[in-house]
């Protein structure tokens, strides 16, 4: 009973929220609401049983991505209403990937119930659930999990190479050379006789 | 959460440390959207720097986070301090064997509170008082609460992840009938006094530096850190 309650309460607010992320007007704000739904998405996971799902959707998502996310739509001066200006010449290619979204949705959902074997079920009440999802993950799906990861791997060292350029002229600190200064080199004692100065 | 003495907590949660580190992580939207609120330049740059900041040494701290639960082999908070239960006392909890990550763990916390030497978001020589600028009376009491609430549930999870829980240091009789809740709470108040005098004594990190600390340094000392206890515990076979 509590359990269905929360479950509308977070399913609610969600579909809230989510839907608030493409109506604010303010980027900033939208962000904070794509904040808000990965909570409640969070709080879902946790309905289910999925625990460690959950923590980790907050840890990742809302600690860490959302926080870089934020960062940059601070930044970037986005303007949503020169963005919706352009709506009606992206409309196809929006909506196309909208409806193959909702049919993989939808396959998902008939496979549930057609043919509920090829969903693994929940893992045995003994075992928690963060060792279930390890087995599962680094046993019959080391190779595909090796492959998402070889995949981000790529996508990082892309963004790096995109970003990166070594700029010459400029001063940089490398602080083992700064530790390996030794006095001998780095000063001169230099005696001068009175009245006299430097003679150089 | 965090079990004061033995069975002495809220909640006993079998991912307790996920959880804790969950809520951890949300620290920085105080902050950040503090910064942007104020739609002021020095608040604007503070919030800048605590998201770039705290992002950072949250990974590390992760990492040695994982280094402790690949020797607990749990998630459990009390099933973690129960693991660091031996003969030795306090030569038998985790500071020992895992000496680097107890130091990186105590200096990425002071960097995840802000805390000096890493308060470069409320630099007051630089940005006047960073995101708290603008905010007096109940809202400032509110953020130094914060900070300061942080500081001692970082330091409650050092004790709980190094420096043994509730229990006592001598493992032997006159030592063992002191309550746990006892040794507890002197092991927070000695982390603690760590934190306050690490203020007093260092000067202020430039921001480079402090990146550089951490991707640079600890990153990949955690990293090799992982791998390491990983291999030992495989080849020695006491993993769990």
């Amino acid at each position: 009973m509590i359990a269905s309650l929360f479950f509308y309460l977070f399913a609610a607010v969600l579909v809230g929220s989510g839907f608030m992320v493409i109506a604010s007007k303010n980027p900033v704000h939208a962000v904070l609401f794509l904040i808000l739904a990965f909570f409640n998405a969070a709080g879902l996971f946790v309905l289910l049983g999925a625990e460690f799902l959950g923590m980790m959707l907050i840890v990742v998502y809302v600690g860490a991505v959302m926080v870089l996310f934020l960062f940059v739509v601070m930044m970037l001066d986005v303007d949503f209403a020169e963005l919706r200006a352009g709506f009606l010449r992206y409309m196809p290619i929006g909506a196309t990937v909208g409806i193959i979204v909702l049919l993989e949705l939808v396959f998902v959902l008939t496979a549930l119930f057609t043919a509920p074997d090829t969903i693994a079920g929940a893992p045995d009440a003994g075992v928690n659930n963060t060792r279930a999802l390890g087995q599962v993950l680094y046993t019959d799906y080391v190779y595909l999990f090796e492959a998402a990861s070889l995949i981000l791997l790529v996508a990082m060292i892309g963004a790096i190479v995109l970003t990166l350029h070594h700029r010459v002229n400029v001063r940089r600190q490398v602080p083992s050379v700064q530790v390996a200064r030794d006095p001998k080199t780095a000063i001169e004692v230099v005696s001068v006789p009175s009245r006299k100065g430097l003679s150089k | 959460m965090i079990p004061v003495a033995e069975n002495w907590e809220v909640a006993d949660l079998n991912i307790g440390i996920l959880f804790i580190f969950a809520v951890a992580s949300l620290e920085v939207y105080g902050v950040v959207i503090a910064g942007w609120a104020s739609n002021s330049k020095y608040a604007f740059l503070s919030a800048l720097r605590s998201a770039a900041q705290m992002v950072s040494y949250e990974v590390s701290i992760g990492f040695v986070i994982v280094t402790v639960l690949l020797c607990a082999g749990s998630l459990n908070l009390s099933e973690i301090v129960l693991s660091q239960d031996s003969a030795y006392g306090a030569l038998g909890w985790y500071w020992l064997p895992l000496f680097p990550m107890f130091v990186i763990f105590f200096i990425s916390s002071l960097a995840e509170t802000n805390r000096p030497p890493f308060d470069l978001l409320e630099a007051e020589s630089e940005l006047v008082a960073g995101f708290m600028v603008e905010y007096s009376s109940t809202p400032y009491l509110l953020f130094m609460l914060g900070e300061y609430v942080a500081i001692v549930m970082l330091s409650g999870l050092g004790t709980v992840l190094f420096l043994g829980g509730w229990l006592s240091p001598i493992p032997f009789a006159p030592f063992t009938w002191v309550p746990g809740v006892v040794w507890f709470l002197l092991k927070v108040c000695f982390l603690f006094f760590m934190v306050a005098m690490v203020k007093a004594m260092v000067p202020r990190y430039r921001y480079d530096q402090l990146m550089r600390l951490g991707w640079k340094v600890f990153l990949p000392l955690s990293l090799a850190m992982v791998v390491i206890v990983a291999g030992v515990l495989k080849f020695m076979g006491s993993g769990a």
